[in-house]
């Protein structure tokens, strides 16, 4: 088991209630952790809507996830 | 002058051009983007915008180089607000200076463009109906209003 820190923006902070968590898993990527967390807390999003950073960098959704990653699933922005 | 920033305060655009100024420089170009009163039939009293402060700073910059790197401006300058903003507020501004003013308008309108697509910044809207709705975020802006999601069309 890994353990991730995820942190939760704008419409992922009000649909998941909270600002961040840590969580134990076994997900290989962000991808299979997405899963989980949309599962767990009906994030209402699919991936392909998303961009993820790794460690405060945009990353690839396979890219291979290490204990103590701290990870921001980021939904459609609208700055400017 | 390569600079980018995020600033819960209002934007001294002034402050910003006078940074900006350059005597090798025969152009300056100047977007201000603003808070406006509607957006997509809805009547719009106030917004928010939230930031992923790390990421935007590092995002941002990275515009600002590619800016640099592509049309050969002398100088480049973001900087885009957070927190409440009032309807009339500069949300955000770019400014550009170049030896000629093609470049510089280039360069502006690419930069403008980047930060929306790709700074991780998000906009609520709250409505004189007394809603709110996270902007592009259609189906996370239907839950808030809809707690039954089935009614939540399958794609996006």
């Amino acid at each position: 088991m890994k353990r991730i820190h995820v942190q939760y923006f704008a419409a992922f902070r009000d649909r998941a209630g909270r600002e961040e968590e840590t969580v134990e898993t076994d997900a290989r990527d962000p991808a299979g952790l997405y899963a989980e967390l949309e599962a767990a807390h009906s994030l209402g999003l699919g991936a392909e809507r998303l961009k993820v950073a790794v460690n405060d960098e945009f990353a690839a959704w396979d890219r291979p996830l290490e204990d103590g990653d701290r990870i921001v699933f980021i939904p459609p922005v609208a700055g400017g | 002058m390569i600079e980018f920033d995020l600033s819960r305060e209002r934007i001294d655009t002034e402050a910003w051009r006078r940074r900006l100024f350059d005597q090798t420089c025969g152009g300056y170009v100047a977007f201000e983007g603003w808070v406006r009163d509607h957006n997509e039939g809805q009547q719009v009293l106030r917004l928010e915008y939230e930031v992923y402060e790390s990421l935007a700073r590092s995002e941002g910059r990275k515009i600002l180089d590619e800016a640099v790197g592509k049309f050969g401006v002398t100088g480049v300058a973001c900087v885009h607000r957070h927190g409440a903003l009032e309807l009339g507020d500069v949300a955000v501004w770019v400014g550009v200076t170049a030896a000629h003013r093609d470049e510089a308008f280039t360069a502006c309108r690419y930069i403008i463009d980047e930060v929306k697509i790709r700074l991780p910044i998000w906009k609520k809207e709250h409505y004189v109906s007394g809603d709110s709705g996270w902007v592009n975020c259609e189906r996370c802006a239907a839950h808030e209003h809809d707690h039954e999601p089935a009614a939540v069309p399958a794609d996006g």
